[in-house]
């Protein structure tokens, strides 16, 4: 079992990211949990969602607090949320951000693989919007062989309609230019 | 054909009550439940389903326009989550006293105060002796099953009372999970038009929920808790039916790993598979564990119970609901009262946990489940994991 721990803002679409990894792997013939952390939706509050990904059916209902990945949306939150708490370590770190891995591992202090990706940028220039949650699904598919990058296309066109393949072009540029430790 | 789904279950109780095609829906939204009536709106303003969607102003006013409905021989269905329910608590018992087969999935959610949104079930736990058919769903596929067996169960001849489908708030209500979700074809041939023993219409003037003076009202009140006792023989024969039907098998106290275990662990709801994560680590210890899931808390499988319980020393009963000033916890109180006369009956402990959202980890379930194998208890209950 696969279980991911996303890090991002209230409003920056951890949500919808959980789902559709869920919705990814399910189409796979996979089991698949996408959960958010449960509470009121604040517009810029540090919010947390979760997948888990199996080959068969998923028992266990609590949060995730031993991830085998952390995904982190927004990297103002890396110091203030510390967002490699219980990330095993053989685990990955993966964080939207310009730095390099190098840096990023000073500053949370996470000894093991670090994916840096700058999905803000890829955003920006693919979909002209600073929502980096489809893009850094690229970076996390690239990291985990979770699910096929081709798999996640249904479940993008049935959310976005006419900008799913901005969408899609933002999560394969990510796929492509994530850079590991 | 069912087709296997990736989806929200709250949208997919929505879907799987729209293949039951209600003619009329009355809700008010409220956390966590909200998804399912906005999802059931989306469907009839689709135009997927003819149905008359009541946007009412209140929870009171949705449990009225539902009893209505059905008295005029509708088949109806609603949603609604603790404070919700509170709001329309006059109503609640007066839809089983009229014997109407009303419909309600509850998106389980802790009551005021303090004021919390997250799961625990004491909000079922203040209707729980209104007269209700009442069952929990441990996941997404449950959810889906009951909700349509529900239809069948409460319009049933024998039957005629409102069904309570218990879903825990977020824990099941907003998780994205793999279902299989019945077509249209196989819940026509399961589930047939609503064909009401009476119903209200100008031509054809009946009177219902009339005033019960002293004279009758003792017995109109035996006659209402020997219809919900007498549900359980119709409710078995549909579970049948569906696992025929469907493949999937539902039992009022489902086992697991319980057949030689000394120690056996009662759950409600969608603590039930994490619950079963923490019996497998026990058994790897050597434990002798087992655990037992309560699908129906209404009528309470008092029979059952006896039986599941047969031969283990301990038995540990796990509740999501405080009954304060009790004698124990809710589902506890009923279980204690159920063994009292049994000769054999394991010594029982009653642990409280998951309250107003405090997540329920496989490691608790452990950790308890150690505790009480140990010694007799201490207290009648425990609430779990409080900060000292």
């Amino acid at each position: 079992m696969i279980e991911v721990r996303w890090h991002g803002r209230g409003g920056q679409g951890a949500v919808t990211s959980v789902e559709l990894l869920a919705l990814t792997a399910i189409g796979e013939g996979k089991y698949a949990q996408g959960f958010p952390s449960f509470g009121p939706e604040r517009r810029g509050a540090p919010v947390a969602a979760f997948n888990r990904i199996d080959d068969h059916h998923i028992k266990v209902r609590s949060q995730i607090y031993n991830p085998d990945v952390v995904v982190v949306l927004d990297e103002s939150l890396i110091g203030m949320v510390n967002v490699a708490d219980g990330l095993k370590p053989e685990g990955v770190l993966i964080v939207n951000t310009a730095k390099t891995a190098k840096e990023i591992a000073e500053i949370t202090k996470f000894k093991g693989k670090i994916a840096t990706v700058d999905g803000s940028s890829i955003a920006w220039k693919e979909l002209g919007v600073p929502i980096t949650n489809t893009t850094m699904l690229g970076a996390v598919i690239k990291c985990t062989n979770a699910v096929k990058i081709e798999s996640v296309k249904d479940p993008v066109d049935h959310r976005f309609g006419r900008i799913a393949n901005k969408n899609m072009a933002a999560m394969k540029r990510a796929y492509d230019e994530v850079k590991f430790n | 054909m069912s087709k296997r789904i990736g989806m929200e279950i709250a949208m997919a109780a929505a879907e799987a009550v729209a293949l039951c095609r209600p003619d009329v829906i009355a809700a008010y939204p409220i956390t966590p439940n909200t998804h399912i009536p906005e999802h059931l709106a989306d469907i009839v303003a689709d135009g997927d389903l003819d149905c008359e969607y009541i946007a009412v102003e209140s929870e009171h006013s949705a449990l009225s326009a539902c009893t209505g409905a059905s008295a005029a021989g509708a088949r109806v269905f609603t949603a609604t989550s603790s404070q919700g329910l509170l709001y329309m608590y006059e109503i609640v018992p007066v839809v089983p006293s009229m014997r109407l087969p009303v419909i309600m999935c509850l998106g389980n959610r802790a009551i005021s105060g303090p004021i919390n949104i997250w799961n625990d079930h004491s909000d079922y736990m203040c209707v729980r002796d209104l007269g209700w058919i009442s069952m929990f769903a441990s996941n997404g596929q449950e959810t889906i099953d009951m909700c349509i067996q529900a239809f069948k169960i409460g319009e049933h001849a024998d039957v005629m009372l409102p069904v309570l489908v218990n879903l825990d708030g977020f824990q099941l209500t907003h998780v994205v999970e793999a279902m299989m979700m019945p077509d249209q074809e196989e819940v026509d041939k399961f589930l047939p038009p609503r064909k009401p023993f009476a119903a209200l219409h100008p031509d054809n003037v009946v009177s219902m929920g009339t005033l019960g003076l002293p004279d009758i009202y003792n017995e109109a009140k035996k006659a209402n808790d020997e219809a919900l006792i007498n549900s359980k023989k119709v409710i078995l024969e549909i579970w049948k039916e569906w696992e025929t039907m469907f493949g999937r098998k539902y039992e009022p106290i489902m086992s697991y790993k319980a057949n030689d275990a000394d120690v056996l662990m009662l759950t409600m709801g969608s603590m039930g598979e994490t619950a079963q994560v923490a019996i497998d680590e026990l058994r790897k210890e050597g434990f002798k564990a087992g655990l037992l899931d309560l699908k129906l808390y209404r009528p309470f499988p008092a029979d059952e119970l006896k039986k599941a319980v047969k031969g283990c020393k301990n038995l540990i009963v796990i509740d999501r609901a405080v009954m304060s000033g009790g004698a124990a916890a809710p589902v506890c109180a009923e279980v204690k009262s159920v063994l009292y006369d049994e000769p054999d009956r394991p010594v029982i402990t009653n642990d409280i946990i998951g309250l107003g959202g405090r997540d329920v980890r496989v490691e608790d379930f452990i950790k308890i489940f150690k505790k009480a194998a140990k010694a007799k208890p201490e207290r009648a209950y425990e609430i779990y994991g409080v900060r000292g």
